[in-house]
């Protein structure tokens, strides 16, 4: 019996390491965990379909028809950020092909010298010079690549990422260079639209009551109830956040940066990104160039790697050896996993570096929780890429 | 001693890949997309440190004007903003205009002066702008010639 072999133009994104989620053939790219993304969308959209159900043919009528109107305006603009922010590329930076690896584990190895049997080697870090200030560059074991200065790994994603900000469940996707912008933007149009929503709801509610009494406008109108208490509560969280990235953003400063202290304290770097002028850093936070993304998600794969769908075992098929050599630089052995939460390795890379390595919360490296995650998730340093190391 | 190509299709088809040599990001301005001109050693033998220099210098410049923080880019995001980035969808950004005159660049590089020296250059947004891969190769045919040194460590995969 003859093996049958079909085969099918295969994407790069169905092969894409990482735990993110596609869809529309490679188009929109996501985190895997998107139940609090839905709830978002079903905040935004419940809200405002109860404020033009119930509020806007009154006000319309007795205020000014211009409300509704920029109502909707509104609404589709933060809409269209939300998407955009949710749906794009953050910045992934591809893992290391295997040539580039083995490079990199050679120079390492010659910048190491010979370390003596039974000794740890040092931390694998580079040092570069950034506006006169020395910045440290780390390797990422899951990535097998030198992070370049602001990208940061997502554990959540397990991507590499660059000038991460933060992993955002309520966007369903982390925040780096490409969608920051986007991000930022929603942030501030959806705390137009709650002041927008939450004014007019009270202004409504005087109006109808002057007519009326208080009473009766809440029976006439049980939508506003629900509507102002979504925006009262929703306005703290959402005017805060705005808040704290145009202060990162006068900064010129990433959430990620911020939480871990980076640039902050006596004995630290200063911020060798920052302009010293706030509008400068603004106009290159959003107003700078709208990067591409590197991660050629709707390239077709080379033939060669194209899966072959056979009436046998398909795994025996499924990733052939790639025509250059496969690394077998000696990569670091489990033990000596730079886990920066464990204390001992944290204690031992202090030596070398100058700053401290943070422990981040232990959920991070778990399974998604069912309750609601915290708004902004830190990267963490803890790779955990050797026990998956995956030949590609 | 360099063997010699007539052009980049048959050194693609006929010629086997020794090593790959990789060109590292230069982050003394920022994270602004600059590659290294320092010259690998591996090289040596195979190209002359100016034409590489040359190279990279031209690649340097063409990135520093795709990321040109300036008149044109703010008004290609107040538009783009205005219309809450939706033009994005139709028009095509200036970093990816320039990304296609740099892949027009290394293309016409690789079959004027790499190619015929037994090189490949690869267009750096295929290794996610991290490094510019330089592939080198040895003519199939040629028995003489000895792997360089780099080779000792891949070797022992094969």
């Amino acid at each position: 019996m003859s093996a049958v072999m079909i085969t099918r133009k295969v994407r790069k994104w169905e092969r894409l390491p990482g735990k993110n989620t596609f869809c529309c053939d490679g188009r929109v790219m996501m985190a895997r965990q998107k139940g609090v993304f839905y709830l978002t969308m079903f905040l935004i959209m419940g809200t405002c379909s109860l404020f033009f159900a119930f509020e806007c043919p009154y006000l319309a009528v007795h205020l000014s028809p211009a409300i509704p109107v920029f109502a909707v305006l509104l609404f589709l603009f933060v809409m269209a950020m939300l998407l955009r922010t949710s749906f794009s590329d953050p910045g992934v930076l591809p893992r290391a092909l295997p040539e580039e690896a083995a490079f990199i584990e050679m120079e390492i190895e010659a910048a190491n010298g010979n370390v003596p049997a039974g000794q740890r080697p040092p931390p694998r870090i580079r040092n570069v010079q950034i506006n006169n200030q020395i910045v440290k560059l780390k390797y990422c074991y899951t990535c097998k690549i030198f992070r370049p200065p602001r990208a940061s790994h997502c554990s959540i994603c397990d991507n590499c990422v660059d000038r991460f900000d933060h992993h955002c469940p309520w966007v369903g996707n982390c925040v780096g260079k490409r969608n920051y912008r986007y991000f930022y933007l929603f942030t501030l149009s959806l705390s137009l639209l709650t002041i927008y929503i939450f004014a007019f709801d009270i202004v409504h509610v005087v109006m109808r009551s002057v007519d009326k009494g208080f009473l009766n406008t809440l029976q006439e109108t049980p939508g506003t109830v629900l509507e102002v208490l979504v925006c009262f509560f929703t306005l703290w969280s959402v005017v805060g956040l705005t808040g704290f990235h145009t202060y990162l953003i006068s900064l010129n400063q990433t959430t990620n940066e911020d939480i871990k202290g980076s640039w902050s304290g006596k004995n630290r770097v200063q911020n060798p990104y920052s302009h010293k002028n706030i509008i400068k850093n603004c106009c290159e936070v959003l107003c700078g160039p709208a990067y591409p993304s590197v991660l050629d998600r709707r390239g077709l794969m080379p033939e060669d790697s194209s899966s072959a769908l056979t009436s046998f075992a398909p795994s025996s098929t499924s990733i052939p050896a790639p025509q250059t050599t496969k690394t077998t630089a000696p990569l670091i052995p489990n033990e000596h996993t730079p886990d920066d939460a464990k204390p001992n390795i944290a204690a031992s890379a202090e030596k070398t570096s100058s700053h401290k390595a943070k422990s981040p919360p232990p959920k991070e490296e778990q399974p998604p929780l069912p309750t609601v995650p915290p708004l902004a998730s830190p990267e963490t340093d803890a790779e955990t890429s050797i026990s998956k190391d995956k030949m590609y | 001693m360099a063997t010699e190509f007539h052009n980049l299709q048959e050194m693609q088809h006929c010629a086997s890949l020794v090593t790959k040599v990789f060109i590292q990001r230069d982050y003394s301005e920022g994270t602004v997309c600059r590659f290294q001109t320092k010259f690998p050693s591996e090289l040596n033998i195979r190209i002359e440190r100016t034409l590489l220099e040359e190279t990279v210098k031209t690649l340097n410049s063409y990135y520093m004007e795709a990321e040109k923080i300036g008149g044109q880019s703010y008004m290609e995001g107040c538009l783009a903003c205005a219309t809450a980035y939706i033009v994005f969808l139709c028009m095509e950004t200036r970093y990816e205009k320039v990304l296609k005159k740099i892949s027009g660049y290394i293309q016409e590089q690789n079959e004027k002066i790499y190619a015929p020296r037994g090189l490949l250059l690869t267009d750096p947004v295929e290794r996610g702008m991290r490094v510019l891969e330089v592939s080198i190769f040895e003519d199939q045919g040629s028995a003489g010639s000895s792997p360089s040194s780099t080779l000792s460590s891949d070797s022992s995969a094969r």
